[in-house]
């Protein structure tokens, strides 16, 4: 027997399996956590790429689960487009899970194993949400991750349970909204098969329900891709999660949820049916402009670092929902593109940080004065990280940008090309503000310089004894081995990602979208 | 206007509970309230899944024997799907309650109240 | 006779610049003598490559080297990034590669002479910006251009903040904001090109020659493509980052404030004017008469200003900002003369400018003085650096028989050719404001004398030669444009291919 579709499951069932021996395991021995749960995304990463292989190699196929055939049974779809997006998300979780294990053990205080099964329960549901070929399974999906990532933010002390709980309130609004939705669809189709319903949406002229539908199903991942002005969460919960779990769900929750919106577009409306009478294409396209412009203004005004990217997040998913507005095969690519190439940035930015925060305890933009000399691997990988979200050529960023403005050009949307071109230089704004401090500013003297800044108390900054007089920025070394490496491997990517981009576009993203 | 909503009250009931359950958590000080809000919005979906699949005259589709008798009229049954659904759904919405309830057990073990303006004045500081 | 050869030499003259940086950043302040031999050893690999690309390029053998060619399966011409060595680009290339083996001695002597910290830092982003001015130099189409152009205003950044003083942030906020606000208007035309599927290879009669566009997207595009390599070539109103970036050591503000960035923007507007539009298309636009205005009237108010200023850096930053305009409307006149004089004056203004600026760090690292007013006296302490000085402000001016002189001879002689004598008497003012603020500088450092009784000798010899060097090669190219490296034959190699021969002034010699 052909071994290779039976793939899908080894993508989604290996975490969700998993994600219930690891916390068991993890009590009886300690170690065993980490060590499952980085294998069991080692395999979900290469089924992901083998599937991806297998698709580009003859083409995109299904999987019924427990053999029901669609439209009854559900399906799990491999094409293009969420084989890649697998890849993304499995192979960036696996770099940034061995990066995180210092304080991610340190975080979760005597319970791994827990830490490390809502891990794998995120990435089951993300992975489920890419793959899946059925609305409602999609919900169910939507909620694991959610339910996994609430938990995760929660852990990260006092302000985060706060925000955590803000959360969960919001996000389970958003599922719900979403559910309302595919309720509508299945009432007006019949259906909750996502290609049986594009077919019958589009043999149908569009009733009022499948109308009424669609809107709630974009309000609701709306709010959990945190599109302006429903992203009040996203702050609060990136900048309290323990440093761990924003480095995870930074680069990839946010934008599975997006992926999500993608994938109405693509195989559940059909063309034209949203932006005739409910003209949600414009609505995203709209909110997506004011929201690269929002985003990236507020993170101009943050001091700590964690909130400044949790607004460029917030910027650069709007990004995404500009090219999910425009809809056309090349903006749709270009957003896909972007969902690959932020994944890699926002995971270097945030391990970046993460790391510093790890040697120096610090996380306010000022109080890092003089760093880059001190962690020249960390602060080089966030430099490059910078580069690329600024979008300066060859990096990743420079081409979704650049595939972005043709888009727009070629849809005569000039506001597009011209916001897209320009918050490049809003990016710079709040990017060379750190790289400023970090490379071209002196390291301030203790301890007053950083009174703002709630300095976590377990930072190892160098406890050499001859140096305990020095401003604790000085006594600062680099991470070690293992953090800086997928660090680096990252911030490589971000240069890879954007010189091999021709060949995504060409090969799977733009035959994936048309 | 009345007409219009006793033909259709049950997505009227629905309607209202939706909206109840939406100021429950956005109106309310209580943590617990605000959960108790989330509670009736995801009741008041799965009420719209179930109603709307309500078919009148129609019967659960348990098909006794069938044997030399015809087919059977698919409208003598109702739609079995939206119930399992829902019953999925009430799955996915009790966990959510779960999880939420344990975050108020943490929260009011560390701060030693669930309203949240004291909450928010208390992290501040 | 001439042909297309594809050879890996283009891109070898990217890669020995980056070679040299990484092995820089490798070898790093521990051992700074061995740091500091890269660079040299890497520029004088860089001149022989260029020079073996000119031999080839003089004999009609284009080498060319394509990094990525792959095309997208919609109506755009994909993603095209190739470098080639045609003629206008290695005037840029040779003039980069021969000032970067003097100015690198010359940094090494300053930056040592001056104490300047983190000087690993400073010669890895030195030469990464030489690499990406080659590769603006040798791109063969808009994209690749856009490229190395937005790589050269990264790595220039560091260097521009190189001292870390307040003021030297600003400057490169500035910096930063002006040069990719640039290169956003670029690619915001590269992408309108693209879509419009244009293939965007520079050619000499420009690429959108034949192309059927409205007069709107014309001008538009012609406002995105100027505007966007004009922030470089500090076309006013688009200069004020120029004076501010003059906070960055010498060696930086010599050569890549006088020569590589600023005349990648020049060089870009021989792009944008001749290889993308095209002669025929500015004439029938009229935009030639925008641009020639534009950069008139910057030539002039530069040179004045020049004038106000006592801070003898930013004097001569204010002069570069008057002599980019010179090239710009040398390009803006449309005929082949005056562009053959644009291209000269790239050589011509670099050779020269570089020395100015070389003595001006000279005189900070022996003396600390930074302003004109200080000067009195200093030619009889410092008598080669200011001897020096004094040939390259005749040249500046446009005495014969000094390279600018030629330069200007042509741009004056094309400004006739097409029949626009205003502007021969706007290069003519602008000489004479030239003289004015040069030649009270020689006055004063060799008439007056020396106020106090300190005696300085002369720089380090790392610093005078690079010094005296420039100065010569202002004298000798003057002379013979063409030895040794055939500049003028280059240089009318485009005017020629810009400007078929029926409608030149044909066998003009200098």
């Amino acid at each position: 027997m052909d071994p290779q579709p039976q793939l899908p499951v080894f993508i989604v069932g290996a975490p969700l399996l998993f994600s219930v021996i690891v916390p068991v395991l993890g009590r009886i021995w300690r170690h065993s956590a980490f060590l499952l749960a980085l294998a069991t995304v080692a395999v979900a990463a290469v089924a992901s790429a083998l599937s991806l292989e297998l698709v580009l190699r003859k083409e995109p196929f299904s999987y019924h689960l427990g053999g029901w055939a669609p439209p009854v049974g559900i399906e799990y779809v491999i094409d293009e487009v969420s084989a890649f997006v697998c890849v993304v998300i499995t192979s960036v979780s696996f770099l940034v899970l061995v990066s995180t294990r210092r304080w991610a053990e340190r975080e979760a205080g005597d319970r791994p194993g827990v830490f490390y099964g809502l891990v794998l329960l995120l990435l089951a549901g993300l992975t489920g949400i890419v793959v899946t070929g059925d609305l409602f399974n999609l919900f169910v999906f939507l909620e694991i991750a959610s339910l996994a990532a609430y938990a995760l933010v929660f852990i990260g002390g006092r302000k985060a349970m706060l925000a955590g709980f803000r959360y969960l309130i919001i996000g389970s609004i958003g599922g719900a909204l979403y559910l309302l939705g595919v309720g509508f669809i299945y009432f007006a189709t019949g259906t909750l098969n996502m290609i049986e319903a594009r077919e019958l949406l589009e043999g149908t002229p569009s009733t009022r329900a499948a109308q009424v539908g669609a809107v709630f199903i974009f309000a609701g991942l709306g709010l959990k891709m945190a599109l302006v002005p429903m992203h009040l969460w996203l702050p609060d919960a990136y900048e309290h999660a323990p440093s761990s779990v924003n480095s995870l769900i930074a680069p990839v929750m946010t934008k599975v949820a997006a992926y999500a919106m993608l994938r109405m577009f693509l195989s559940v409306f059909p063309a034209g049916f949203l932006s005739g009478t409910v003209p949600i294409a414009d609505a995203l396209l709209i909110l997506g402009l004011i929201g690269i412009v929002f985003g990236s203004v507020a993170a101009a005004g943050q001091s700590d670092i964690r909130r400044m990217l949790a607004y460029s997040s917030i910027s650069q998913l709007a990004f995404i929902a500009v090219g999910i507005g425009l809809g056309s095969p090349l903006a749709l690519a270009a957003a896909l593109l972007h969902v690959a190439n932020h994944a890699a940035m926002k995971a270097t930015l945030f391990l970046a940080a993460a790391s510093v925060r790890l040697r120096v305890g610090l996380q306010r933009t000022h109080n890092l004065a003089g760093l880059g000399p001190r962690m020249p691997l960390t602060m080089g990988a966030f430099a490059i990280g910078s580069v690329a979200m600024i979008g300066i050529p060859p990096t990743a960023g420079f081409f979704s940008k650049w595939y972005m403005a043709q888009a727009g050009v070629d849809e005569g949307q000039w506001v597009v090309v011209a916001v897209v071109l320009f918050s490049s230089l809003l990016t710079a704004v709040y990017l060379f503000k750190v790289l400023e401090q970090v490379y071209l500013r002196p390291a301030k003297p203790e301890p007053s310089a950083h009174g703002d800044d709630e300095r976590d108390a377990s930072a190892d900054a160098a406890p050499r004894p001859e140096l305990a007089m020095r401003p604790v920025v000085e006594r600062a070394r680099e991470a070690p081995f293992d953090v800086w490496l997928p660090l680096v491997v990252l911030a490589a990517a971000t240069v890879v990602l954007g010189v091999i981009n021709v060949v995504i576009m060409d090969h799977v993203l733009l035959p994936g979208v048309s | 206007m009345i007409e219009e909503i006793s033909a259709r009250f049950p997505y009227w009931a629905i309607a209202v509970l939706l909206v109840v359950g939406l100021y429950g958590m956005m109106g309310k000080r209580s943590l617990v309230k605000q959960v108790i809000g989330l509670s009736i919005f995801q009741s008041a979906i799965i009420l719209f899944f179930i109603s709307g699949s309500l078919l009148e005259g129609a019967t659960i589709p348990i098909l006794y024997s069938v044997h030399g008798e015809g087919h059977a009229n698919p409208d003598d049954f109702v739609n079995p799907l939206p119930h399992v659904l829902m019953l999925t759904a009430i799955v996915v919405g009790v966990a959510i309650i779960g999880v939420a309830l344990s975050f108020l057990v943490s929260i009011y073990r560390e701060f030693g109240t669930l309203d949240e303006r004291e909450l928010l004045d208390d992290v501040r500081e | 006779m001439s042909g297309t050869v594809v050879s890996g030499l283009p891109l070898l003259a990217v890669l020995v610049p980056t070679v040299a940086a990484l092995l820089a950043a490798l070898t790093t302040g521990r051992w700074p003598n061995l740091r500091d031999v890269w660079a040299t050893v890497a520029g004088i690999a860089m001149v022989a490559i260029t020079v073996i690309l000119l031999v080839e390029t003089l004999d009609g053998h284009i080498h060319r080297t394509v990094l990525l060619e792959l095309s997208l399966g919609i109506n755009s011409p994909g993603i095209n990034i190739a470098l080639r060595a045609d003629p206008a680009g290695m005037i840029f290339g040779l003039l980069v590669s021969v000032l970067w083996v003097l100015a690198g001695v010359y940094a090494v002597g300053y930056m040592r002479g001056e104490h300047e910290r983190k000087q690993t830092r400073f010669f890895v982003a030195f030469a990464l910006s030489i690499a990406a001015a080659a590769g603006v130099a040798l791109a063969e189409n808009l994209l690749t251009f856009i490229l190395f152009y937005e790589l050269l205003s990264l790595f220039t950044y560091p260097l521009v903040t190189h001292r870390e003083t307040e003021t030297a942030l600003v400057a490169g906020r500035k910096y930063l904001a002006y040069t990719l606000s640039g290169g956003i208007m670029l690619i915001g035309a590269a992408a309108w090109l693209h879509v419009l599927g244009v293939d965007t290879t520079f050619r000499a009669g420009g690429f959108l020659e034949g192309v059927n566009l409205d007069s709107v997207t014309q001008w538009a595009l012609f406002a995105l493509l100027a505007g966007g390599v004009g922030v470089k070539a500090a076309v006013m109103p688009l200069h004020s980052w120029l004076p501010s970036a003059m906070v960055a050591p010498t060696p930086v503000s010599a050569l890549l404030h006088a020569v590589a960035v600023v005349k990648a923007g020049v060089f870009g507007m021989v792009r944008v004017g001749v290889f993308v539009f095209g002669a025929a298309l500015l004439d029938d636009m009229g935009a030639w008469l925008v641009l020639a205005i534009m950069s008139a009237a910057t030539l002039i108010i530069a040179s004045i200003l020049a004038l106000r200023h006592d801070n003898l850096k930013r004097r001569l930053a204010y002069s570069t900002i008057s002599h980019l305009s010179y090239i710009v409307l040398g390009v803006a006149l449309i005929g082949p003369l005056a562009l053959t004089g644009a291209l000269l004056h790239i050589v011509g203004h670099g050779v020269t400018k570089i020395t100015l600026f070389f003595v001006a760090g000279a005189i900070h690292v022996r003396t600390h003085k930074e302003n004109v007013s200080e000067l009195d006296g200093i030619g009889r302490q410092m008598p080669v650096t200011m001897g020096s000085f004094a040939l390259a402000s005749l040249s500046m001016v446009g005495i014969p028989p000094f390279i600018l002189f030629t330069s200007k001879w042509y741009l004056g002689w094309g400004a006739v050719e097409v029949g626009q004598q205003a502007f021969l008497i706007v290069y003519l003012v602008s000489g004479l404001l030239a003289a004015g603020y040069l030649f009270p500088i020689v006055i004063r450092a060799f008439l007056r004398s020396s106020p106090d009784h300190t005696r300085y000798g002369e720089a380090d010899i790392r610093m005078v030669a690079p010094i005296a060097l420039t100065a010569v090669l202002a004298l000798v190219w003057g002379i013979a444009p063409d030895l040794p490296l055939g500049f003028f034959e280059l240089a009318s190699t485009v005017a020629d291919a810009a400007f078929p021969p029926s409608v030149a002034l044909a066998g003009v010699t200098p």
